[in-house]
């Protein structure tokens, strides 16, 4: 193949033209993911036990915008916009609803996109954040927090107020999982199943965690970690938002840059490694980044299950294994499903509140039904 | 591309695989491997595509040590073909021989890419089946997509590491005369581990023989399979038959 490739005129059509129509059909799918994404942000603005009318939102939006615009280019405070219908619509938008959808789009993002990414490096359908291990480590941080932080930490605690204590060591036990986990699979081989199955085990072992701190806890603290542990956008607020906005889209595009890496793994480690990959680095360095992104959210969020492993499969049925289109597919539906299943959650039996995991529990359940029927066919199982 | 190996040892852990081994490869050349389970076949290959690294010896390419090389320029020159294939659902046949282009691709594919992809498809006679689901093929076209996706990657040097052996007889022979054609128009020199002796004895340029990671015999074909190495390697007695196709090697029963 030294020469200049010369295919003939009438077979060239097949993989370019296959290629093209791909590319074409799949920026259409996440273009139509966009407006979904768009259209649930708009909806759940609305939505609440105080309807906003479409106006009123568009109004304070577009308000909140010539603030903002204003500040850095005067001219824009002369721009008019006329008055909300309902005075009290600035307030709920932006006080309440913003940062709460804002929190579940980047959690349902770096969910999903962790969970594609350990599929990916890991080469198992069956890999998320829950598998892993990471959840349960990160309940455990919470549990240890909620249950015998105040004794331990006494008056610095209670100055701290907005959980920050509990948002820590949620995050640190999170992270720390995966090093943990990646450390007992290098000292036993580099096999990936034997990283699957030490991340199932470290999981039941944070589970025992979580269960010792439920058993000795108080009813005060136990009702705290029960609210935590059914996970949930409760926690949203603007500083929520400030913090995961910047370490979610730094995670998701350097993951995004992996794409190819990714993608060579599909074909086994060793061909990756004869291809020029670093697998080992690049297995740790994904998993150490996805975990990140994942640990940041669920520590403010509380236990978010199954997204990391439904978007990710609805995903590669859509729109196939190419993570240059994969990853941002998973993100746009992962927060997609994340912000309606939490509209779906506040408003439901409104104006009482319902889990979101009930929800996401609820859909998640009856797909990996789905999957696993109708995987039969396809040699998934 | 001229490949040399000199005295190249390699071991997982403390057990030793590959025992100083020397060889020399040059280009348009059709190198077989041999030897009984576990002599080493797929160390030896693993080792030249820098999958294991050699304990000691060196490997060059055109007089440069591989381990010298920028990995991605190395891996423009070798393509590899592993003994078992790993594909993930929904993958299409074009866009696995697509992943032999990593090379040379930075980010967006290139419509030579593309042809590139295309030719090897056509080499392999399944450019039709492009479209088609990796799940959905048969054994041998999902060898021949593998051994596609070497093709695209142009290089200098092909590993295939018994790309015959979970395939009938006539994609065996299809297999193996395609090695042939790359061999014979592109100068490219191909290291293979095979099982069926008669495939080495009938393709290959140079044939080695190994035994408990060393080398029991190197040379050409004629020479290196002989009944009494055979004996003393597999301990298996052979006749040799000639008829009008050449000559054939017969296994006739174990050794007592």
């Amino acid at each position: 193949m030294a020469e200049k490739p010369q295919p003939n005129a009438a077979m060239q059509v097949t993989v370019h033209s296959l290629y093209h129509a791909g590319r074409l059909k799949k920026i259409v799918l996440l273009a139509g993911l966009t407006l979904l994404l768009l259209a649930a942000i708009v909806h759940a603005v609305s939505s609440g036990s105080v309807p906003i009318s479409v106006h009123d939102t568009v109004v304070v939006t577009a308000q909140g915008l010539q603030d903002v615009l204003a500040h850095l280019f005067p001219p824009f405070a002369s721009v008019s916009i006329p008055p909300p219908d309902n005075p009290q619509a600035a307030l709920i938008v932006f006080g309440f609803r913003f940062p709460r959808i804002l929190l579940a789009i980047l959690t349902g993002l770096s969910l999903a996109v962790a969970g594609t990414v350990m599929q990916g490096l890991l080469r198992n359908p069956l890999v998320s954040p829950f598998t892993l291990g990471l959840s349960s480590a990160a309940s455990f941080g919470a549990a240890v927090a909620i249950v015998i932080g105040p004794a331990f930490l006494g008056t610095v605690f209670a100055s701290t107020g907005d959980n920050v204590f509990i948002i820590f060591m949620a995050f640190l036990f999170g992270w720390l999982s995966m090093l943990l986990v990646y450390g007992i699979s290098r000292s036993r081989g580099t096999s990936q199943s034997m990283l699957i199955l030490a991340g199932v085990v470290i999981g039941y072992i944070f589970q025992a965690g979580v269960l010792g701190m439920k058993y000795i806890s108080s009813n005060d603290r136990l009702r705290d970690l029960v609210v935590w542990l059914m996970g949930g956008m409760w926690g949203a607020s603007w500083n929520a938002v400030i913090i995961l906005t910047p370490l979610c889209l730094g995670c998701f595009i350097l993951l995004e840059r992996m794409s190819w890496d990714l993608n060579t793994l599909a074909s086994g480690d060793d061909v990756a490694k004869s291809m020029g990959i670093d697998v080992e680095r690049l297995r740790l360095t994904g998993l150490m980044i996805a975990t990140f992104a994942a640990s940041c959210c669920l520590a403010f969020t509380g236990i978010i299950g199954f997204i990391g492993l439904m978007a990710p499969h609805i995903c590669r049925m859509l729109i196939g294994n190419d993570h240059r289109y994969l990853i941002p597919c998973s993100a746009l539906l992962g927060a997609s499903i994340l912000l309606i299943s939490d509209t779906v959650a506040r408003t439901i039996a409104s104006p009482v509140e319902i889990p979101v995991g009930i929800i996401m529990y609820l859909i998640g359940g009856f797909f990996f039904l789905f999957l696993i029927l109708r995987g039969r066919g396809r040699g998934l199982y | 591309m001229e490949l040399v190996l000199q005295d190249v040892t390699t071991a997982y852990g403390d057990k030793i695989a590959l025992l100083n081994v020397s060889l020399k490869v040059t280009p348009g050349h059709i190198v077989a491997l041999v030897g009984p389970n576990g002599s080493g076949k797929s160390t030896m290959i693993k080792t030249i595509a820098t999958i294991l690294k050699a304990r000691s010896g060196t490997i060059t390419i055109d007089g440069s040590d591989i381990y010298r090389i920028d990995p991605i320029d190395l891996a423009s020159r070798i393509g590899y073909v592993p003994q078992q294939y790993t594909y993930t659902l929904y993958s299409t046949v074009f866009e696995t021989v697509l992943l032999g282009r990593r090379p040379y691709i930075k980010w967006t594919v290139s419509e030579e890419e593309l042809s590139r992809v295309q030719l090897a498809l056509e080499e392999v006679d399944m450019a039709e089946s492009a479209g088609r689901f990796m799940d959905q093929l048969s054994g041998g076209e999902r060898q021949k997509v593998f051994i596609a996706r070497a093709l695209a990657q142009d290089p200098a040097l092909y590993l295939f590491d018994e790309p015959t052996s979970a395939l009938d007889i006539r994609h065996q022979l299809g297999v193996m005369a395609t090695l042939k054609k790359i061999t014979m128009e592109h100068k490219s020199s191909v290291v293979i581990a095979l099982h069926d002796l008669n495939l080495a004895f009938r393709y290959a340029d140079t044939v080695m023989i190994l035994q408990n990671g060393a080398v029991a015999g190197l040379g050409k074909p004629k020479d290196v399979l002989d009944p009494d190495r055979i004996r003393a390697v597999y301990g298996v007695e052979i006749r040799i038959v000639e008829n009008e196709f050449g000559q054939f090697l017969l296994p006739v029963h174990q050794s007592l």
